[in-house]
């Protein structure tokens, strides 16, 4: 199974080495500085690069890359699962995954990376389980170790490892018990120039942070359970009770976890909360091209689009923008010609909208690409699939926790496409028209 | 060494990068000090008395080894501390051993006492982790100790520290593989482990060391299918992965006829091999290829244990771990029939939200599975729509999808697609996009001419790329229709001038060449140009610049004479090999001379031949040989290790290896009761009652297996006779025979826990017969069937019935003193009871039954509902009874078939020894349907005469009951030898309370008050309930009906099945399939009123449970609740 580990920055450093076997030589990270560079960007690595004595798994995270050093035929997707397993568990005890935190923790990682894998092969991913054997490092214990001499390694002996519920610290206990459940939902869209959708889907997960004491048994309804149309969950989660009556029941471990991610039904149409109108042009034999962009809210159900931020990736030939935002700041960035505007709230009294000139380089003819415009956004207070929380009980305790339940929306991709201008080779009507003499 | 190393270090260290805070560390900051030195703080550290310096010591080492650098001359100042107390420093200690114990092996030595204690260590977790560094270190002077504290650690009681056994195994098989034979025990010990906390690792351990012995899975199959669920995810995706090529072996192609119809279709492929046609046809020939493969072999019906895998594994593709899914989803596809594989495309469609090493991995997958079953993932066609933020790499692999998922109903979605990424400005990705257009316009023909028109638009496009792209491509379309296009000919010609990739121009001048004929006029003059601008071309191109010639010299001499000798000549000084031997070869070809031979006369012929257009593929075509999701797989060559997937079998191979082998049949029945569970002491007591059972069994099973009927019971015959013999003598040959059983008992207590499942399936095939007629009599048709039954000569209902039987019926009819001498056991069981204290046996055969009787309740592995099919009560007495109550032989055949999933028999006495002055009365309640009446409990008795002489007249006399109540007394007994015991049944209504029946026992000299007093478990009978019925029915029973209960589970009941016995034991009911595995259901009817009663028992963590007992009477609800309360606490 896994071999070895190696940590490498965005400038190909390897800044950390782990092996669990007999030691393979850095030497083997040549293989993936070469695919490195023959990638034009760093997400381009292929994440599996054969090597004559050996296979490099990689995954990019925060701009680091985790590169598994394997030997022999394994599943790339156990290796891929793995290593974003390990970096959600840094992201967990350090708050972030970046270098800095890593080198500063080493000990830490070390130890972590040590439980995690024998041989190669996972031993403990819950991180329940793994913060009873290292506990994570705050501030205050850091100050109380260095001053008593303690240690980060938990002195008990964790029988996490033993319970039929490792997910599960045993001996949880809260003075406020509290439960708490984001709903959140992400919209991925490609909408075409004229507005309409050529595909939409909704994906949402519902995340949890639950503070419980002792050994609470959840169950979690909801009002419309039909909408979910595929669903992935938290191990805690029993199968053939949402098989049987489409009720979440579970044990939930202690903290945070994502509970469930599901995929709403394609069948329902998406509501589309926002509209884009643009009109982005270069004219033939002229250096100037015109931008105009307004955005405005659409199906929102009353509720505001905050956070709003549009960006274009614009033709190589603009050598600047010269833009006019009727509210929040833009940004161009001559280099990558990566154009930002962060707008904000939309108020739909006064729709937000940026105008103006984009300079191209002189003589250049004119770019046939046309840009495609990310939006992100968030509503807060709305599942735009209208999926609802019936109720949340407890067994198994005695105490009454406090219950909370939070929605929101988000854009996840969701991308507007210019081209509307069908391609003149492909006459689309006779196409059809041909394929219908046909049948 | 140290120093030398030390020196090395400081080498390395320097010439390693990235290490901002080097100065800042202390242990590797002495850059300024000496080589020798620059550890020696850390050694002094080391050596102090203080936890938080070593502490301090080691985490600076670690941090080293971390980044890569030294430490090793540290290691016997490290080494010391391998006992330290403090547990953070044991274990950086551990740390830095496992790294550097193989390159220091005797210092290694030093530690290993302190692992070999902790080895013997009280505390599991302290076994383990001991057990874990030993065998990390690769040390091989320490071989022998691994491998014996592998062994004991394969046993051990805690099933952690033989789950870290399971990892050890790989560790020494890569030490030192001569282990392998060893190991192989070892595992296979493990492999019948039946905690899912091992089965991943010890599965892992197989796949390393043994992957080829797939033997070794077959008793395990059953069980690693149902624990797949509970195992942890990492383990899921070894064990999916191994019992996909387990299947493979296994089981018969369940898309057998599908295979069938392609081997016949692929013969008559059109050319163009274009799907759509194969699709339209796909019908006909699969009806024609069903109808050929139905004559051919037998009708394709799936093996139950395919069917178990792949039914327990479908909800795993809803696990949140990709690698998961993706097994799944490869097992689906290698495993599942054509209808059944298309569940998995949502799961994978799935992944392709995750992060994009994931998306990248299943995108691979995706593409060789559309390729096979493209329908599979039609529905999910804009899932892969291109956005611009993927990375290029996914881009590609969604347009391969997206390709091969077009057919004539999508294509002009997916053109329109395609037609806004060549927009896009990765160009990479618009190249892609062009191959892509080129690959849907050669499969499917009705679109080839727009995407030919389209591509040559796009010929004028302003990116150099894109149009050679399109060239490329255009070339091969053009192939396939030449003389239609000589315009679009012409047109490239004209290209030639601007276009400046090479690949693109050799495409063009191969066009031109190929298609001279077309374009007369325009050839020679693309000719001339190329002629003028040859030595400037690229290898490529003057290699097709010298085609060109070639071919227009052979069409066209007259005016290309001249242009080809000049560019011959300039190919004859090109600086490249290749070009001067093609233009030598070519000159010699086609210029005849008078030393040139043959073969000129063929050269139009060599040239101009008619070329098969080239078919354009996806690459992923024919990957599936590969198993997906594998290493192998994503990149398409063998990786070490990989294990071939096995083609399907021509013929399944037996299936019953996944059985246990069972000696004799016959016990097949009684084993699978007795097999249910496997607690170890009580098989030797029940193979006693096997070889008794067998007997009356035995016309039963001749009856339905036909086959094997004679010898069967010629067999049991003579084995019931020398069991006679052997123990008529004493209690010693009795106890002889004994251990000669427990001995068999032993041989097959092995296999039997695996037997679980296979339990049911053989039941249902061994035992239809019974099954059907237990049901009918589930339906109360009891009396009817009686009368049919006495009416019925016996021979008719099979001949190969035993001789005994026979006799015995014949002999209790000549008279009853006799009677019950006839049966050979009863026969044995008297001389044995002549030798024994009478109350003795007794109990032990109670006791027996007991034990027998709670390992009925089967584990619902299977959520159907299918009747439990157990022999009950059928022990010595069973013909007896059956005799005394008049009835033929063949009802007691039946009794086995009488539903009582779950009895548990607790014997209560009835009359003490000493106050029946020797004779002693016990009863239970056999929880068998008393047939003469339905309404009635029934209570076996049995009677045992310990006095010095007979007891006669045995009978009932003066019942006082409560009103209501009915008592159906059992026949006179006329005679109770000394010494002798006997069985009676009588049946109660007790109208569903918990009143005693009072009555006086008479023998012909004395009279005995007793009573019986049913426990309430015991006034119902258990009824059979799906769990949809059962849900129904409590949704009735709510409010005053529902009584519910907390408690804390005894510490040996806090598994299901112990729960489920507890129950079962506490009251007669049956057990019903339930969706989740912390409940556990039951339900029955009272016997006399037939109201339901139905109990839950909800499970919660730390043995907390909630015990719901719903019934319509709420007496009986209230008591019950407290009956199985006691039952779960205690």
């Amino acid at each position: 199974m896994i071999h070895s580990l190696f940590l490498i920055n965005a400038s190909g450093d390897i800044f950390l080495e782990k092996h669990w076997k007999s030691v393979v030589s850095r030497s083997v990270c040549d293989y993936f500085f070469e695919a490195q560079e023959r990638a034009t960007e760093p997400e381009n690595v292929p994440p599996v690069i054969p090597t004559p004595h050996h296979y490099l798994i990689s995954v990019l995270r925060h701009h680091i890359y985790f590169v598994a050093v394997i030997q022999s035929e394994v599943p790339p997707l156990f290796v891929i699962e793995f290593l974003h397993r390990v970096v959600d568990t840094f992201q967990d005890y350090f708050g972030v995954c970046t270098e800095a935190a890593i080198k500063d923790n080493v000990v830490v990682v070390y130890e972590l990376l040590e439980e995690m894998l024998d041989n190669g092969f996972p031993l403990a991913t819950e991180s329940n389980i793994l913060k009873e054997l290292i506990k994570p490092p705050t501030i205050l214990r850091t100050m109380v170790n260095t001053i008593t001499g303690s240690t980060n390694v938990g002195e008990q002996l964790p029988t996490g490892q033993l319970s039929v519920v490792p997910w599960r610290r045993t001996g949880v206990k809260y003075t406020n018990n509290e439960a708490y459940f984001d709903v959140v939902e992400e919209i991925d869209a490609i909408i075409d120039k004229s507005g309409s959708t050529i595909t939409a889907e909704i994906q949402g997960v519902i995340d949890a942070c639950v503070k419980l004491t002792g050994m609470p048994d959840l169950t979690l309804s909801f009002m419309n359970p039909r909408l979910l149309d595929d669903v992935s969950f938290h191990p805690c989660v029993r199968f053939k009770r949402w098989e049987a009556e489409r009720i979440l029941s579970f044990i939930p471990p202690d903290g945070n976890f994502r509970l469930l991610s599901y995929h709403v039904s394609s069948q329902n149409l998406v509501a589309i909360p926002v509209y884009v109108k643009h009109n982005i042009t270069f004219r033939e034999g002229s250096s100037q091209g015109r931008f105009d962009l307004t955005l405005g809210p659409k199906q929102t159900m009353g509720k505001a689009v905050e956070s709003v931020l549009v960006s274009s990736q614009l033709p190589r030939g603009v050598l600047n923008a010269n833009l006019n935002p009727s509210q929040g700041t833009y940004t161009f960035d001559p280099v990558t010609k990566l154009l930002t505007w962060d707008v904000g709230k939309i108020n739909p009294q006064k729709l937000p909208s940026l105008k103006g000139t984009m300079s191209l380089q002189a003589g250049a003819s004119k770019p046939d690409e046309n840009p495609t415009i990310n939006i992100q956004f968030k509503i807060q207070q709305m599942a735009i699939s209208g999926l609802k929380v019936n109720r949340l009980d407890m067994y198994g305790e005695k105490y009454k926790p406090f219950k909370g339940i939070k929605y929101m929306t988000k854009a996840g991709k969701f991308q507007i496409c210019p081209y509307n201008t069908p391609f003149t080779g492909f006459s689309l009507t006779v196409l059809t028209n041909q394929i219908h003499v046909f049948r | 060494m140290s120093a030398s190393s030390a020196f090395n270090d400081e080498k390395g260290g320097s010439s390693s990068v990235g290490e901002p805070e080097y100065g800042h560390d202390p242990a590797s900051g002495g850059i300024f000090s000496s080589d020798y030195k620059r550890h020696d703080d850390l050694k002094e550290m080391l050596d102090s008395n203080k936890d938080s310096l070593k502490l301090e010591a080691m985490k600076r080492i670690v941090a080293m080894i971390a980044r890569g650098k030294n430490a090793s001359d540290l290691f016997p100042a490290v080494v010391k501390n391998v006992a330290c107390k403090n547990i953070e420093v044991k274990k950086l200690v551990y740390v830095y051993l496992v790294r550097y114990a193989e390159e220091q092996q005797d210092l290694a030595l030093l530690s290993i006492s302190t692992f070999q204690r902790g080895l013997k260590d009280p505390n599991q977790l302290i076994r383990a982790s001991a057990l874990r560094v030993l065998s990390s270190i690769r040390v091989t002077i320490i071989v022998p100790i691994m491998m014996l504290a592998i062994k004991e650690a394969a046993s051990d009681m805690s099933p952690y520290v033989r789950k870290t056994a399971a990892h050890a195994i790989p560790k020494l098989y890569s030490l030192d593989p001569e282990q392998k034979d060893q190991l192989i025990e070892v595992i296979e010990k493990l492999l019948a482990d039946k905690t899912t906390l091992v089965a991943g690792s010890v599965v892992m351990a197989f796949e390393e060391v043994c992957p080829e012995r797939i033997d070794l899975i077959h008793k395990n199959y059953r069980k690693l299918c149902n624990l797949l669920i509970d195992v942890e995810e990492w383990g899921q995706v070894v064990i999916i992965n191994m019992l996909t090529r387990y299947a493979r072996t296994q089981f018969l192609n369940p898309n057998i006829n599908e295979s069938l119809l392609e081997e016949g279709g692929s013969g008559d492929k059109t050319f163009y091999g274009s799907d759509e046609d194969e699709d339209e046809d796909e019908e006909e020939k699969e009806k024609k290829a069903e109808a050929a493969a139905m004559a051919k072999r037998k009708p394709y019906v799936m093996d139950p244990d395919h069917r178990l895998l792949l039914r327990n594994t479908k909800p795993l593709l809803q696990s949140r771990n990709a690698a998961v899914v993706m097994a799944v989803a490869q097992l689906y596809f290698h495993l599942a029939p054509k209808a059944e594989v298309g569940v998995i495309a949502k799961a994978l469609v799935r992944l392709l939200r995750s992060h994009s090493e994931v998306q990248y991995v299943v995108l691979q997958n995706v593409a060789t599975m559309s390729i096979k079953r493209r329908g599979m993932f039609e529905p999910y066609l804009k899932s892969f729509y291109i956005r611009s933020t993927d990375p290029t790499q996914i881009k590609v692999l969604k347009l391969e999808v997206l390709t091969n998922l077009a057919n004539e109903t999508n294509i002009s979605t997916i053109l329109r697609e395609f037609q806004t990424y060549i927009k896009s400005m990765d160009k990479d990705f618009v190249a892609a996009t062009i191959q892509a257009i080129g690959r849907c316009a050669t499969n499917i023909s009705e679109v080839r001419d727009t995407c030919l028109n389209g591509l040559v638009q796009l010929l004028s496009n302003r990116d150099e790329l894109v149009v050679a792209e399109s060239v490329v491509v255009i070339k091969k379309l053009l192939q396939m229709q030449p003389e239609k296009h000589s315009d679009i000919i012409k047109h490239m010609a004209k290209l030639t001038d601007n276009i400046q990739v090479p690949m693109a121009r050799a495409s063009i001048l191969w066009l031109i060449g190929e298609y001279c004929e077309h374009v007369p006029k325009i050839a020679p003059d693309v000719l001339r140009k190329m002629a003028k601008s040859f030595t400037n071309e690229e290898d490529i191109v003057k290699l097709q610049i010298i085609n060109l010639a070639a071919k227009l010299y052979l069409t066209n001499s007259k005016q290309t004479k001249l242009l080809t000798q000049y560019v011959l000549n300039l190919a004859k000084y090109d600086q490249n090999y290749d070009i001067r031997d093609r233009a030598r070869f070519i000159r010699q070809l086609i210029v005849p001379t008078e030393k040139s031979g043959a073969l000129s006369k063929y050269a139009k012929k060599l040239f101009l031949a008619l070329k098969p257009a080239p078919v354009l593929e996806s690459p992923f075509k024919d990957r599936d040989h590969f198993q997906l999701g594998s290493l192998s797989h994503l990149l398409n060559a063998k990786a070490g290790g990989y294990q071939e997937l096995p083609d399907w079998p021509e013929a399944a191979p037996d299936p019953s290896v996944r059985n246990v082998e069972v000696k004799e049949s016959v016990f097949t029945l009684l084993e699978r009761v007795t097999t249910l569970t496997s607690v170890p002491e009580w098989t030797k007591c029940s193979s006693r009652e096997k070889r008794k059972e067998k007997k009356v069994e035995k016309p039963f099973y001749t009856d339905s297996e036909g086959e094997s009927g004679p010898t069967e019971s010629a067999d049991s015959e003579s084995d019931s006779a020398s069991g006679s013999e052997s123990s008529s003598g004493s209690e010693e040959s009795g106890s002889g025979s004994e251990s000669e059983e427990s001995k068999e008992a032993s041989e097959s207590e092995e296999e039997e826990e695996e037997e679980e499942e296979e339990q049911k399936k053989k039941k249902k095939k061994d035992l239809k017969k019974p099954v059907q007629e237990s049901e009918s009599e589930q339906s109360s048709e009891e009396e009817e069937r009686k009368h049919q039954r006495k009416s019925k000569p016996r021979k008719s209902e099979s001949e190969s019935e035993s001789d005994e039987d026979e006799e015995s019926e014949s002999e209790s009819s000549q008279s009853e003193s006799e009677d019950s001498e006839s049966e050979a056991e009863v026969k044995k069981k008297k001389k044995t009871a002549e030798s024994k204290p009478p109350p003795k046996p007794l109990k032990k055969e109670s006791k027996k039954e007991k034990k027998e009787m709670s390992l009925l309740d089967l584990d619902d592995f299977e959520p159907a509902p299918s009747p439990q099919v157990t022999p009950v009560n059928t022990f010595l007495s069973n013909s007896l009874v059956t005799d005394l109550e008049g009835l033929s032989l063949s009802d007691s055949v039946l009794s086995p078939a009488t539903i009582a999933p779950s009895s548990a028999l607790k014997s209560y006495e009835l009359l003490h020894r000493i106050t029946g002055e020797g004779l002693s009365v016990e009863y239970c309640f056999s929880r068998q349907p008393f047939s003469p009446d339905a309404n009635m409990v029934a209570v076996q008795m049995q009677f045992t005469n310990s006095a010095s002489s007979d007891t006669k007249n045995l009978h009932i006399e003066d019942v006082k009951l409560q009103s209501g109540m009915r008592v159906k007394e059992f026949p006179e007994i006329e005679l109770l030898p000394a010494g002798e015991t006997a069985t009676a049944v009588m049946g109660i209504d007790f109208c569903d309370s918990t009143q005693a029946a009072n009555f006086q026992l008479c023998t012909h000299t004395r009279k005995f008050f007793v009573s019986i007093q049913p426990p309430v478990g015991e006034l119902m009978r258990p009824v059979f309930l799906t769990e949809n019925e059962f849900k129904k029915e409590q949704g009735q029973l709510m409010g005053m009906n529902e009584i519910t209960e907390k408690l804390t589970l005894d510490v040996k009941c806090r598994n299901e099945h112990a729960i489920v016995q507890r129950v079962t034991t506490a009251a007669n009911l049956s057990r019903v399939p339930c969706g989740s595995d912390k409940e556990c259901r039951f339900a029955g009817r009272t016997v006399t009123s037939g109201s339901l009663v139905l109990v839950t028992v909800a499970t919660k963590e730390e043995g907390a449970a909630q015990l719901t007992v719903n019934c319509e009477k709420m007496v009986i609800g209230t008591m019950l609740v407290k009956d199985i309360l006691q039952a779960l606490t205690q």
